[in-house]
């Protein structure tokens, strides 16, 4: 099978625009949550798209495009692709897609009255936006489709991206994740499932831990064939080692307490990259902040890494910016490259007081330095859990 | 509802095009949709703001034969009498 290797990345989060900004500042310890939530208050859309393109694009699918120029540009590509456009895909995941459109059409149909919904509320709010988006926008004319699998949708995303460049069926393909979800509908129903902080605090297996921080965001990757990476000349920031899939089948909220699903898809993707959890250096979690998921995703980690889940640092995304739902996979993949890069692991902020039942090595509140041997493997693994019981994780290495 | 005078139904259509983001300064009579770059969806809710504005319903072969803006101010100013 082809290797798949990262050539670009880009991200937009509530710790700013840019994916360097973003490692940057969750490794000098910022939390970009305010008031409760994560959102991207340094993203202005007419700083970036012209009126029709804004205005053709949910919010969702804007933060998305803008990550997608930004891995593009990465990835050498601003200019030219480097393949026939027709061997390029887009694979862009979201856990909900555009429901600020949905919301605001919603208005207009009771306020107004059906004649008044907008002609654009349909291309606007349906989930494969982003991918259409992303696909238009830089003339990609491979698969392209969106992926829809809540919390584990970016990291579904970029799984499929891989097993399309593995079986041929793409050279190269943009995935990521993108979600914008902060809106009072999308808000009341989390809280209404009892999932939302009520302190709204995010604080990944500290004891006080009580519920997730609502974030939006996107990330995107560019991922391509190894070998005609390498041929081109291009940087290569990463190789997808390997990608573990699979489901709990229990409930639809909850995972089980010990996290058998988690802790398959964990072994699945180590099995696929061909690696032992002696040789990882990183865990990057889900860690959402909720009681039931840190609990259980300790228990998958212990599972599938024995011995070394006792020894291997651990960190959450989530503890800097919130739970990105859909974006989040993407997002936390980049952060992961990006950690392994500048061998700094970020840390899970905001935990001080530490659950006693949680005894692993959460790297609490500041950053620390990766220390590796020459020669030794930069691999680490991106864990995503979502509603519904989905569980996808990525194996990664930086090279 | 009273009949809207030309410089009505110029008014609001030009707003609208701006509003679909066309450049302010390309709008004029002859200007053609197409090299505004107003498309099937951009015609389809000018549909709705007209039909809001004046009673005038158009159809989607209606909309279908307007080339440029003086044409869909006619057809407006046709059918709003």
């Amino acid at each position: 099978m082809n290797e798949v290797v990262v050539t670009g990345v880009g991200a937009v989060t509530p710790l700013g625009v840019g994916a360097a900004t973003l490692h940057e500042r969750w490794a000098a310890g910022v939390c970009g949550i305010a008031d409760g939530e994560g959102r991207c208050r340094e993203f202005v859309a007419s700083d970036h798209f012209s009126v029709k393109e804004a205005r053709r694009a949910d919010r969702f699918a804007q933060l998305v495009l803008l990550a997608s120029r930004e891995a593009l540009a990465d990835a050498g590509w601003a200019d030219e692709l480097p393949y026939d456009s027709t061997r390029i895909g887009a694979i862009i995941g979201t856990g909900i897609g555009g429901i600020g459109t949905i919301e605001a059409n919603e208005r207009t149909l009771i306020e107004q009255g059906p004649k008044l919904v907008s002609p654009l509320a349909v291309p606007l709010m349906m989930g494969n936006a982003g991918a259409a988006a992303v696909s238009m926008r830089h003339g990609l004319r491979g698969p392209s489709y969106g992926v829809v699998s809540a919390c584990a949708a970016g990291t579904h995303a970029i799984g499929s991206a891989m097993r399309a460049i593995q079986c041929g069926d793409a050279t190269a393909v943009v995935a990521g994740g993108t979600e914008a979800a902060l809106t009072p509908l999308s808000r009341a129903a989390f809280v209404a499932v009892d999932a939302l902080s009520p302190t709204g605090i995010s604080r990944p297996f500290d004891v006080r831990r009580d519920g997730f921080v609502m974030g939006e965001g996107a990330g995107v990757l560019v991922l391509e064939n190894g070998e005609t990476a390498r041929s081109r000349g291009a940087k290569i920031l990463a190789i997808v080692r390997g990608y573990g899939a699979t489901s709990d089948a229990h409930h639809i909220t909850a995972p089980p307490a010990n996290g058998e699903g988690a802790a398959r898809a964990i072994s699945r993707a180590l099995e696929d990259a061909e690696i032992t959890p002696a040789q990882l250096v990183y865990v990057n979690a889900h860690g959402t902040s909720t009681p039931i998921n840190d609990r259980a995703e300790t228990a998958a980690i212990k599972t599938a890494l024995g011995e070394r889940a006792y020894t291997i640092p651990i960190s959450s995304t989530k503890s800097a910016i919130g739970h990105l739902l859909g974006a989040a996979g993407a997002v936390e993949a980049i952060a992961t490259i990006l950690a392994l890069r500048n061998r700094v692991i970020p840390p899970t902020l905001g935990l001080e007081q530490p659950d006693p039942e949680l005894d692993l090595d959460y790297v609490p509140q500041s950053s620390r330095r990766l220390e590796v041997e020459d020669g030794q493997l930069l691999a680490a693994l991106s864990n995503s859990f979502g509603f519904g019981g989905h569980n996808a994780v990525l194996c990664l290495e930086a090279t | 509802m009273a009949e809207p005078s030309i410089d009505q139904i110029e008014k609001v259509i030009t707003d609208s095009l701006v509003t679909f983001g066309a450049d302010p300064e390309a709008i004029s009579r002859d200007a053609e949709l197409e090299a505004l770059d107003v498309d099937s969806l951009d015609l389809a809710e000018l549909s709705q703001i007209i039909e809001e504005q004046f009673g005038v319903e158009l159809t989607s072969n209606d909309v279908a034969e307007i080339k440029t803006v003086g044409d869909a101010i006619d057809m407006v100013a046709g059918r709003a009498k």
